[in-house]
């Protein structure tokens, strides 16, 4: 009943387009049945070595880097008051800057390779990750701390880190999202290859049917990176969301 | 073992200061039972947490065997009054228990003190799942099964019902013996006060000072009924109530 509700709408988006397209002679909007036929010619083949893995690769490596960053400098700076008052104005700097107009700069420092475009990845996943650890961080129980310090538990592994999952989570959901959309637009420069590339390519190229299937193939990418995410989720703030419903039914 | 010499506590900020402890000094023999009564909000908590390294005094020291407290001492373990907060929600209770516990002995104090509270069904619960007075059972637990030199118990048993908390008193006694563990136990109640002490200290209303120090002289082997119903008991009973009265009147 679940699984029904769920796919029910995108079926109903999916037939919709298909009927909708199918006798279109638009250049520029060709029917989903073509585009599906170049969906399968175009990726289902060297592409997925070429393009796509490099592309998931190096968001795999600018997403983990950022988590790591984020955590470690959220920790910091959410636990001494003092590094805070003198960061955060840099922090909110840096921060307002839109990481795209960083490729420019990043392609002086970096050249135009794979580092150029992890870097990307990293300059924009990393703030919702370090902000949100910082409010976790933040708002730790100062009944937890205490504990800790009696009891010599080693408080940042044992207790910080946990306690402040949830808003380390909702930091990284966001960080996704924005990973994959770098992922992309580090690609629409200066690349020869990756899947931003590839569909800028065959736009200049009026391959218009392989284009669109390239849409197609991130949307897919992104439905399948948030719902793995949700499973890592739903795993890590297991303990989260028991307390949460046993509160409520308080 | 436990040495308070001119204690002195004032806080102050948000615009409020209160003079929490104005001057305490008194001592607990190795091995001591001794129970702190006073009204609500006349620092209490305020003392364990100085006596625990918690919180700095504002004036005075404290001592544990001998040794200047300025963090936690070794060896020191406390029963906070916000039980609920002070258990770590992504740990099974077992978990918890066990978490400040190291070397082989670890499973087996885990388990027995789990067992000595009434909890060994409740091993695999988080803390979250329990009622208050099984989680604050949880965190006595955890203090037993730590075999601490010195153990400061908050309001240990607020939670709990009428019967839980008698056993839960014949317990902590025969923890006491067991363990020859020097006590500081903080109550609002003058009954279980005098049950369980060897001394009893009340505490005037802030800022504090103490107004009586009494020395239990009830036998050592106390039993819930023929204790509570000795004629010395209730002449002990009635002393404290007196001073607790002047405490409030003036
Ligand atoms: N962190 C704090 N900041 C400011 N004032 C505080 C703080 N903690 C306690 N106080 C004040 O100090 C006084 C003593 O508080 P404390 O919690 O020690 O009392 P208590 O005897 O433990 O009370 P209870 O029996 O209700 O637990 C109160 O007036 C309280 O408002
Ligand atoms: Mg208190």
């Amino acid at each position: 009943m679940k699984a029904l509700k769920v796919i029910a709408l995108p079926a109903v988006l999916f037939a919709g387009w298909w009927v909708l397209s199918a006798g279109s002679k638009d250049f520029y909007r060709p029917p989903l049945r073509t585009i599906l036929v170049a969906f399968a010619d175009t990726w289902f083949g060297a592409r997925i070595a070429d393009d796509v893995l490099p592309s998931l690769a190096r968001l795999g490596a600018g997403y983990a880097v950022a988590l790591v960053l984020g955590i470690a400098a959220g920790v910091v700076i959410g636990r001494h008051p003092a590094v805070r008052e003198t960061v955060e104005p840099v922090l909110e700097f840096l921060r307002a800057v839109p990481p795209p107009v960083l490729v420019p700069i990043l392609i002086l420092v970096a050249g135009i390779g794979d580092l150029m475009k992890v870097l990307v990845i990293v300059s924009g996943c990393v703030w919702p990750i370090l902000l949100n650890t910082v409010e976790g961080v933040r708002a730790v129980d100062g009944v937890l701390a205490d504990t800790c310090a009696v009891y010599r538990v080693p408080p940042v592994r044992r207790m910080v880190l946990r306690a402040a999952s949830p808003q380390i989570v909702t930091g990284a959901r966001q960080a996704l999202s924005i990973g994959v959309i770098l992922m992309v637009i580090s690609e629409m420069f200066a690349a020869r290859s990756g899947l931003g590339f590839t569909v800028v390519q065959f736009q200049r190229g009026f391959q218009i049917p392989e284009m669109w299937s390239g849409v197609l193939l991130l949307g897919l990418i992104g439905v399948a990176l948030a719902a793995l995410f949700r499973l890592v989720e739903r795993s890590v703030l297991r303990w989260y969301h028991g307390q949460r419903a046993a509160e409520k039914q308080h | 073992m436990l040495e308070v010499n001119g204690l002195r506590k004032v806080y102050d900020g948000h615009g409020r200061r209160v003079e929490a402890l104005a001057d305490l000094t008194f001592k607990l023999d190795d091995g001591e039972f001794v129970c702190l009564v006073g009204p609500s909000g006349c620092g209490k908590t305020t003392l364990l947490r100085c006596v625990a390294g918690l919180l700095r005094p504002t004036a005075g020291e404290v001592r544990v065997a001998g040794r200047l407290v300025t963090g936690p001492p070794d060896g020191l373990a406390v029963v906070f009054q916000e039980y609920g907060r002070s258990l770590f929600p992504w740990l099974r209770v077992h978990e918890n228990v066990g978490l400040p516990l190291s070397g082989p002995r670890k499973p087996g104090l885990g388990k027995e003190a789990l067992a000595a509270v009434g909890l060994a069904e409740a091993r695999d619960a988080y803390p979250w799942q329990l009622s208050g007075g099984m989680q604050q059972r949880v965190a006595i637990a955890r203090a037993i099964a730590f075999e601490p030199k010195v153990l400061l118990m908050d309001e240990p048993f607020a939670a709990v019902d009428a019967q839980t908390r008698a056993d839960l008193e014949d317990l902590i006694r025969e923890v006491w013996r067991r363990l020859g563990v020097t006590l500081l136990f903080v109550t609002h109640d003058i009954d279980e006060a005098v049950y369980l002490g060897q001394r009893v200290i009340v505490l005037s209303a802030s800022p504090t000072t103490i107004l009586d120090t009494l020395d239990v002289d009830l036998p050592a082997g106390r039993d819930q009924l023929t204790t509570r119903a000795a004629p010395r008991f209730t002449q002990l009973r009635g002393r404290v109530y007196t001073h607790i009265q002047q405490a409030r009147t003036s």
